[in-house]
């Protein structure tokens, strides 16, 4: 039976730790919604995520209340648009009016993102794909609760450097088309290499072709679980602190295992995958940065940080593995900068750069996340930074993003707010010289050697 | 059988244990274990108690213990087991 420091130790992890369930996320298939017309094609998009969904906010609330620990976001992944729009957008205009609905349909169901305004051009891209991606200025400008991501290669397919010189662009002008609110629909935008199909994290979640009908996926959280364990394992080697991040990972993942089935049944929809991902918030005490301080690192940033984030990553992997039927989404830690104070804190004090971080994410899931750099940064910069995150994802077969905020009218030294889980950021300098000519030669860079397994 | 964990944490004071055993023997909630200590000058309770005849349903339940912590100065918190088994068990 259970004792009482089991339970005391559970209750010390949700009250004093911010051990939570970061989201649970219902990816929905729209590719049986697709119709020549657009209006209808719209009517049935809505009907079929206001019925799928409906009861997603008020189960997840219900599971929060029996476990009595906090889940924190309630989200829907949909299938990516530009595959479902096909058939009845004949321009940028008309997907924009499926970016209405989808945020229409997340407000009515109360989940506040809904994910899936997205392409998959890894190798090139149909006129639909363009047209969407095209139309994601206007479309992130005019909704408020719409994610949008667009996958630009894979290890497969080598990168489409056409998708990447455009999406620099595409995020300049997101930047501009969203000016008054610090840019953020960028925010809301993530350029991808070898995306995951079943990822329930925003801004990136969309609802793969592979996928079924419906499906429950969870993402759990807990850095500041991770840090307090540590705390008590300081000055101790190496094998004692892996020993105390599996285990202590081990136990997070159990608990999102555990509402995972529960969302499961008690929505009748099948459990897909657990992401077990150190999920940040700038809440102090649920920082990632703050663990790999705990490890040793004066600041993050600091020689040394590469390598411990990356035992971090595996260990993280190696516990949740064990405590879950299914490990999907991308699953490590998560490294944003606005939305860890631990960064933040570490950028503020000229110990973490743009280079760094992408050498970090070399080893971690994700990749460039929320990174604040001035609205003066050319297209083709934004374009050159999204290739080489790319190559990063490509060369290594992992999932590497970038979600960059070049914020219009501010320069290095200002900070930017965007509210809320998406917290706030100081811009980050870039270096100046040009990729122009590198990133609009045009074409594809070819799959690299090793993927030819067969 | 449906088990829940009742945990009651506060400054120690007279009669703790008697008014949530009232309120559990009204609601017709069973008691199956109960541990309880005083670390530091505070008082730690842990009840296992099954809700099968309940007359009351686990949010009820939940709500009303919460009001009598606050009426008591102790905060007591209803949870399913599971997540404790969950975690602490393979």
């Amino acid at each position: 039976m259970l004792n009482m420091f089991e339970v005391i130790e559970t209750n010390h992890m949700i009250e004093h730790e911010k051990l939570d369930v970061r989201t649970i996320t219902m990816g929905i298939s729209l590719l049986d919604c697709c119709d020549s017309d657009l209006e209808a094609m719209n009517r049935k998009i809505y009907q079929k995520i206001t019925e799928k969904a409906k009861n997603l906010v008020s189960v997840g609330e219900a599971i929060a209340r029996d476990f009595g620990v906090p889940i924190v976001n309630k989200r829907i992944s949909v299938t990516p648009a530009a595959l479902v729009g096909g058939c009845a957008c004949r321009t940028p205009k008309d997907f924009v009016s499926i970016a209405r609905t989808l945020d229409r349909a997340a407000r009515d169901v109360g989940v506040n993102f809904i994910g899936g305004y997205s392409a998959l051009v890894s190798k090139g891209m149909t006129q639909a794909d363009e047209n969407l991606i095209r139309s994601i200025p206007e479309a992130l400008s005019v909704t408020e609760r719409v994610c949008s991501s667009v996958n630009v290669g894979s290890t497969k397919t080598g990168l489409n450097m056409d998708a990447v010189c455009l999406m620099g662009q595409i995020i300049k002008e997101t930047a501009e088309a969203t000016r008054d609110q610090d840019s953020l629909g960028c925010a809301k935008l993530v350029v991808f290499c070898n995306a995951p199909d079943d990822n329930p994290f925003m801004a990136g979640a969309f609802h793969g072709v592979t996928e079924a009908d419906a499906v429950i996926n969870v993402g759990v959280s807990g850095p500041g679980v991770v840090k307090v364990a540590l705390e008590a394992a300081r000055g101790q080697n190496f094998e004692v602190l892996c020993e105390t991040i599996k285990k202590t990972a081990f136990k997070i993942t159990r608990v999102g295992q555990l509402v995972a089935q529960e969302a499961s049944r008690r929505l009748g929809v099948p459990f897909g995958i657990i992401d077990l991902s150190l999920a940040p918030t700038p809440a102090v005490g649920d920082s990632v940065a703050e663990i790999l301080e705990e490890i040793g690192l004066e600041r993050v940033g600091a020689p040394g940080t590469t390598a411990a984030l990356a035992m971090l990553n595996d260990q993280v992997k190696k516990g949740g593995v064990m405590a879950s039927s299914y490990v999907g989404g991308l699953s490590g830690a998560f490294i944003p900068v606005s939305e860890d104070q631990g960064m933040i804190d570490a950028v503020s004090a000229g110990a973490l750069t743009l280079e760094k971080l992408e050498a970090m994410t070399c080893v971690c899931s994700v990749g460039l996340d929320m990174i604040a750099v001035p609205g003066s940064t050319p297209a083709s910069t934004l374009s050159g930074i999204i290739a080489d995150e790319a190559a990063i994802g490509m060369v290594n077969q992992k999932t590497t993003a970038v979600r960059i905020i070049p914020v219009a009218g501010k320069e290095v030294g200002d900070s930017v707010e965007f509210g809320g889980l998406l917290g706030y950021a100081p811009v980050m300098p870039v270096n100046s010289y040009s990729c122009e000519k590198f990133v609009t030669r045009g074409g594809r860079i070819p799959a690299p050697i090793h993927s030819f397994k067969n | 059988m449906s088990r829940t964990i009742i945990t009651v944490v506060g400054k120690d004071t007279v009669g703790i244990i008697a008014r949530v055993c009232t309120y559990l023997a009204d609601a017709q909630i069973n008691i199956l274990d109960i541990s309880q200590t005083i670390v530091q000058g505070f008082f730690n309770m842990m009840m296992i108690v099954d809700m099968e005849k309940s007359t009351k349903s686990f949010e009820t339940a939940s709500l009303e213990l919460e009001r009598l912590g606050d009426e008591i100065g102790v905060k007591i918190k209803c949870q399913r087991e599971e997540i404790f088994t969950s975690m602490h068990r393979i």
